[in-house]
């Protein structure tokens, strides 16, 4: 028997991805992004979150090669004084496992709900037209909404305890109707399949049709929405934080960052903002490019020319 | 001999928006203990749909609308669906013709047997593992073991078709419905999978109800046919009778369509088509196709009754037509 990682070496999956240089350099630089946000406590150089590392005197400090510049702050400093490369990194961590837990979230729901109005076909009709109800809201509303009551339930002070599952839970029930109808539709044109109807003749429940039969058949769908919805997510958070309804300025996520450095813009102190914007760009840029090369790799039907 | 399957005035209906439809209308059936029945007629006859509706098992908008499936002494077209539940797959298990569309793709082969037992009875992985295994070697797949770790692509056609019969095998069940076993695969591999149904019928004592519109696969393994036309049995009788002695005109219209050794023959056919369910004539269902027809086949149905020949048929000139 071959070991796993043999398996995995001669996989047609490695061979696609190995081929295709979009999917390994977006692979390689969200690894980089990633790795170094999760690791931000080792390798940033300053604590953004221990104020008292914090010298205002140190504000707005232009990136290392500019004049005014210091290496001890390579990337500048913003208007607190933090440096920017250590905000940053801890910014996309923040912003990384609010996208992830969305999602998450987003996914437990939307796959609990496609999955029964797909198949128990009384709930259909209810369950979907809660996803419309839902959908016919914007994500924007129903957050500013939530948030704005939140702050002022918790208090602004507190609100900075519970901002990260608050985020996620906001983002996530916002928008959890693409998942359910992306599952309900592949579990409409699963549940016509034959090994349906052979699992029903050999006497399997509904639920263990539903659970074990028809949701494995319907994860590759699953997989590639969730890659493009993670995206979506931390990009609906740093709108949030933009419009000041997301992560507060002592705990910032690349959204806030982009706030807070937006006022200090014109006058000159453009790290503030640039930096966590390419960042942020990049981040998106590159999950969505590998979740278009998974949807690829997993619908041989499409070829592109 | 004892009945294992009493069909008794069975109909289905299927409610479509002009109105019900009637599928099967009337058919009375019954198959003794580890009798083998072949259920022949032509696409559209209701072949499938009397196999589904033994098991209750009819999609919407169809159902059972009158009539009694008797199997072993208790009605079960009666039961509700979680008791029914508990017959399907271990009383009576069913067979398709694709065996490349029956199996879930993502699961192993192992997997899919063990969840069918588990269904049914309460047993250990490890119990569950040696069954599968007893009933892989006994369908002819070697190296059972290995191959229960297996994914259903990894394997060809004729054996998956056997790995299907191995799971309608699994539960002992007292009937199997085999709707079209061999349709979907080629002319040797069929014969193998026939082989193997009959062998183990016959070891296993096992009643076995073939839907099939190939009546050499049905002479071949069958011990009584049902020739079955627009929802109605037409002719029932034992397989050597129906095949050298056909008494309705429609039976020896397929058996006439069957092609011969003799070269430079034209196939014969029947002229014309089956009547659309929703546009039943009156009388007799064959009669417009009918080459031996009376006046009174136009405004009467022929009742089915006993031959002289033995079996039944449907029909009013019995056989007389036959010379």
């Amino acid at each position: 028997m071959r070991s796993k990682w043999q398996r995995f070496k001669e996989s047609y999956f490695l061979y696609s991805f190995l081929r295709d240089p979009i999917a390994y350099i977006s692979f390689g630089i969200l690894l980089v992004l990633v790795v170094s946000a999760f690791g931000a406590p080792i390798i940033a150089p300053h604590d953004p979150y221990n104020p008292t590392t914090i010298d205002i005197m140190d504000a707005e400090m232009p990136p290392a090669w500019y004049d005014g510049g210091s290496t001890e702050f390579l990337l500048g400093t913003d208007a607190q004084g933090r440096d920017m490369l250590s905000t940053m990194l801890y910014g996309m961590r923040v912003s990384i496992i609010i996208g992830l837990g969305a999602v998450a979230l987003q996914a437990v729901i939307g796959i609990v709900v496609g999955l029964l109005s797909g198949y128990v076909r009384k709930l259909d009709n209810i369950l979907m037209r809660i996803a419309d109800v839902q959908l016919s809201f914007s994500t924007y509303m129903v957050a500013i909404f939530i948030g704005a009551i939140f702050q002022t339930v918790f208090g602004v002070g507190n609100y900075a305890k519970v901002a990260i599952p608050l985020l996620i839970i906001i983002i996530g029930l916002a928008e959890w109707p693409q998942y359910a109808r992306t599952i309900r539709a592949n579990v409409l044109a699963e549940r016509k399949k034959e090994y349906v109807e052979a699992a029903r003749i050999i006497g399997l429940s509904k639920k263990r049709i539903m659970w074990r039969h028809i949701l494995p058949n319907t994860l590759s769908p699953i997989l590639v929405i969730s890659t493009v919805q993670v995206a979506n997510a931390i990009m609906s958070e740093a709108a949030l934080s933009f419009l000041g309804l997301g992560m507060p300025v002592t705990r910032p996520s690349l959204g806030s960052l982009i706030t807070a450095g937006f006022e200090y813009i014109f006058s000159g102190a453009w790290w503030i903002t640039i930096f966590p914007g390419i960042i942020l760009v990049a981040l998106i840029l590159v999950i969505n490019l590998l979740g278009d090369w998974l949807r690829d790799y997993l619908n041989p039907k499409l070829y592109k020319g | 001999m004892e009945h294992l399957l009493d069909i008794k005035n069975l109909s289905v209906e299927f409610a479509l928006r002009s109105g019900n439809v009637r599928a099967v209308r009337d058919v009375s059936l019954s198959l003794g203990k580890g009798e083998r029945l072949g259920l022949v007629g032509e696409s559209g006859a209701g072949k499938s749909v009397l196999g589904f509706s033994i098991i209750n098992l009819i999609s919407k908008p169809g159902f059972i609308s009158g009539g009694e499936v008797i199997f072993q002494g208790d009605d079960i077209s009666k039961y509700p669906y979680e008791k029914m539940r508990r017959i399907r797959g271990n009383r009576i298990s069913m067979i398709f013709q694709d065996p490349m569309m029956t199996l879930n793709p993502v699961l192993t082969v192992g997997t899919q047997m063990k969840e069918t037992l588990r269904a049914h009875m309460n047993i250990s992985d490890k119990e569950a593992t040696a069954i599968c295994i007893d009933k892989l070697k006994k369908v002819y797949i070697p190296s059972p073991e290995k191959r229960l770790e297996q994914y259903p692509h990894e394997f060809s056609g004729g054996m998956r078709q056997r790995i299907v019969v191995a799971i309608s095998l699994l539960t002992n069940p007292n009937l199997i419905i085999a709707d079209e076993p061999t349709t979907a695969l080629d002319v040797t591999i069929q014969a193998e999978i026939m082989d193997l149904l009959l062998e183990l019928c016959e070891t296993e004592n096992m009643g076995l109800m073939l839907i099939t519109h190939d009546l050499a696969v049905v002479s071949e393994v069958t011990q009584r046919i049902a020739v079955l036309y627009a929802g109605r049995v037409v002719e029932v009788g034992p397989t050597r009778r129906i095949i050298e002695n056909p008494q309705h005109p429609y039976t020896q219209g397929l058996i006439k369509a069957l092609p011969q050794s003799a070269h430079g023959n034209r196939l014969n056919q029947i002229p014309g088509m089956m009547p659309s369910l929703q546009d039943m004539p009156e009388g007799c269902p064959f009669c417009p196709r009918c080459e031996h027809r009376k006046d009174r086949c136009a405004t009467q149905t022929p009742p089915l009754r006993p031959t002289e020949a033995g079996g039944f048929v449907a029909c009013f000139m019995e056989g007389a037509c036959n010379e």
